[in-house]
């Protein structure tokens, strides 16, 4: 066991299957001899070579239309977007191609390959740096889209994502890059790409969120128990495919459910969940399944950014209101 | 035959184009002898008149009814067949859509072509065509694969082994085309770009595309030895890949050729071209048609013609039909062909959205 953050875990994911497997390749804009912009890939390209862990033009389109002939011909790469709002000029190659080539050509090819995302906002950052494009790539048949919230799950999903024989979108909630430490196995483990994780147990409200949002829902339930109440948190993780099974046990249990996601509002995550829950859940329900969302509009810069983000009170308020609804 | 000493002389900067036979057939320059023997060109010839027939045939099934929008190759068959020689069985091909003679020759079956364009993905799994894409619909949008696949080669130290890639006039006006280029010489990847450059972008004209001199000087930018060349000419485009996988197997890395040509045909069946382009142009084009051309240089050369053309296209005919009734005949879309190719293997939800519509249309499989 080791003390990582999340950045480090990330890392150790990447070192390890590049030891593990000749044909992982890891490359993208910045991140072989600086490291990244936010040192993810520090040291990977000097302990596995330039041919191996490089860096690309630096185009999008580029590296993801690059990136499936690797995949499609015997190579796993593993390559990265510097930032959430620079994947757009990749969309056509992600939703046109990547997600597609294996049911295109009847499983002939397939596309193991994974897009690493930093995502989010809150760090006080330029235009275009601060995004929550989840819903995109979730709407979008043929992929895998997964966000990870701590360290321990970051490695276990990145080295399941590597291994997986599809191509998985791997958000990386930038804004507590470095803000969670946890004791994390040195050696390879996996996690399961589609499975939620209760992580509080609780009897009166499902709190469900994911990324960076976790860490707000967790102080939100501090006051909430302050309050007295008791609330069941329930991370994500998966964003496609929805873990139903764990969302359902859930709800059924407390009766009550309140999504909390960073991504704008309509379309988004939150709607899927809360049709979800009214799928399977109707008749335990006691208050009207409800979510709590970025807005319809574009993040703010930093400093109107105050007014888009949900804050741990904010999250505090709407559990009190269903449970007196 | 192209060298790395005469290729100065066709720089696309001085808009030259590489060309070995006239309109007729005749040999520009009357020393100019074919590397192919006389069996091997009346072969091509053959292959040719194939892929045409089956073409012309793809479209009257089209016309009947019994096929989907087809998008016809009539006119560029001398670029599809030159291609197809050119390209070995460790070779990638990654297609736009309107290379038919090359597709054959690395092995698809018309059975397969048929049966996608009804309207059926099982065309696109190519059974016994190793390294062949499928069609790319989103313009350019395949060249970067390309170039992924160079670097593959590359990394993978795979000797005597290119990727081939195509796209049309209008995709040189594309991100992806620039973005390919860049990368594959930057990687120095063995990927050799072919424009065909038809004229038209559905109705689009070239100079409605580009400022540009020609296409060939885009490659120039990114470092990329570039070549225009006649592609009605059968030698010259022949000679022109010939060129340009020597040079990318060693070592040298991308070649782009812009092959000029015109198709004859409609964009696709789906549209009329004489809304857009002349009789005029037409016919003229219709003069350096590529079969009337080879043709014309086994005629000059003294090579007789394998059989009578009409006999050869009876016998053509009696094969495609059979590999049209064998698309026709393919088992029924099933339910299953939605789902079971989307992951490797059914992820949860979709087992659930399967079942719900399994249990919908009441059980049918």
């Amino acid at each position: 066991m080791k003390v990582m953050n999340l950045v480090q875990a990330i890392n150790d994911a990447m070192d390890i299957k590049l030891k593990d497997d000749k044909n992982v390749v890891v490359y993208g804009e910045d991140l072989g001899v600086e490291g990244g912009v936010f040192r993810v890939t520090e040291g990977l390209q000097v302990a596995h070579g330039a041919n191996r862990v490089f860096d690309s033009p630096l185009a999008e389109s580029g590296i993801a239309g690059t990136a499936l002939g690797m995949a499609i011909s015997g190579l796993k790469p593993v390559i990265e977007m510097q930032f959430d709002g620079f994947v757009y000029p990749a969309m056509n190659q992600i939703l046109s191609h990547v997600s597609r080539f294996r049911n295109r050509t009847r499983g002939k090819y397939s596309v193991p390959m994974v897009i690493r995302i930093p995502y989010g906002g809150g760090i006080n950052a330029l235009e275009h740096h601060s995004e929550s494009p989840e819903a995109y790539f979730g709407h979008t048949p043929g992929l895998k889209v997964v966000i990870p919230s701590t360290p321990y799950d970051a490695k276990g999903m990145l080295i399941a994502a590597i291994e997986d024989p599809d191509p998985v979108i791997y958000l990386e909630p930038k804004r507590i890059y470095r803000a969670i430490k946890q004791e994390v196995p040195t050696e390879k483990y996996l996690i399961p790409l589609d499975k939620a994780k209760v992580l509080q147990s609780g009897e009166q409200l499902t709190l469900i969120a994911y990324g960076a949002m976790i860490r707000e829902a967790q102080r939100a339930i501090a006051i909430a128990k302050q309050q007295g109440y008791s609330i069941e948190l329930i991370d994500l993780r998966s964003i496609w495919s929805i873990d139903r099974e764990t969302i359902r046990n859930s709800v059924m249990k407390t009766g009550r459910a309140l999504i909390v996601t960073e991504a704008p509002q309509s379309y988004g995550p939150a709607a899927e969940l809360i049709s979800i829950i009214n799928e399977e859940a109707f008749l335990s329900l006691e208050a009207p399944p409800t979510r709590l969302t970025g807005l319809d509009t574009v993040i703010p810069l930093p400093l109107g950014e105050k007014y888009y983000m949900i804050s741990p009170e904010r999250i505090a308020a709407e559990i009190e209101r269903l449970i007196k609804y | 035959m192209l060298n790395t000493k005469t290729i100065d002389k066709y720089s696309p900067l001085a808009d030259k184009l590489y060309q070995l036979i006239d309109d007729s057939g005749h040999p520009l320059n009357k020393n100019w002898k074919p590397e192919l023997s006389p069996e091997a060109i009346q072969q091509a010839y053959k292959d040719l008149l194939f892929a045409r027939t089956a073409d012309l045939m793809a479209v009257s099934y089209q016309r009947q009814g019994r096929m989907y929008t087809y998008p016809p190759n009539l006119g560029q068959e001398a670029i599809h067949i030159a291609a197809g020689l050119q390209i070995k069985e460790q070779d990638w091909l990654v297609p736009a859509f309107r290379e038919l003679g090359t597709w054959l020759a690395k092995g698809v079956s018309l059975k397969e072509v048929f049966l996608y364009f009804k309207g059926h993905e099982d065309g696109s799994r190519f059974e016994n065509a190793p390294r062949v894409l499928p069609v790319s619909v989103p313009i350019s949008s395949q060249l970067l694969h390309a170039s992924g696949l160079g670097y593959s080669i590359k990394y993978q130290n795979e000797k005597d082994t290119a990727v081939f890639a195509f796209v049309g006039d209008g995709g040189t006006s594309e991100g992806d085309f620039h973005e390919a280029l860049n990368f594959a010489a930057v990687w120095e990847a063995p990927v050799i770009f072919v424009i065909q450059n038809n004229q038209f972008a559905i109705s689009v004209p070239i100079e409605m595309q580009t400022k540009s001199l020609n296409l060939a000087v885009k490659g120039i930018a990114y470092g990329i030895p570039s070549l225009k060349v006649d592609g009605n000419d059968f030698f010259a485009i022949y000679d022109a890949l010939r060129y340009a996988r020597e040079q990318a197997v060693s070592g040298k890395g991308a070649f782009l050729i812009e092959a000029l040509t015109f198709r004859a045909g409609a964009h696709t069946t789906s549209d009329d071209p004489s809304k857009y382009r002349s009789a005029e142009l037409e016919e003229a084009w219709a003069l350096k048609d590529p079969l009337k051309r080879l043709k014309g240089y086994m005629e000059y050369a003294g090579f007789p013609l394998p059989a009578p053309e009409d006999e050869l296209i009876a016998s053509f005919k009696k094969l495609i039909d059979k590999e049209f009734e064998a698309a026709e005949n393919y088992p029924q879309y099933r339910l299953d062909d939605v789902f079971d190719y989307m992951y490797a293997e059914l992820p949860d939800e979709l087992k659930r959205q399967k079942q719900n519509l399994i249990n919908a249309i009441g059980g049918v499989k």
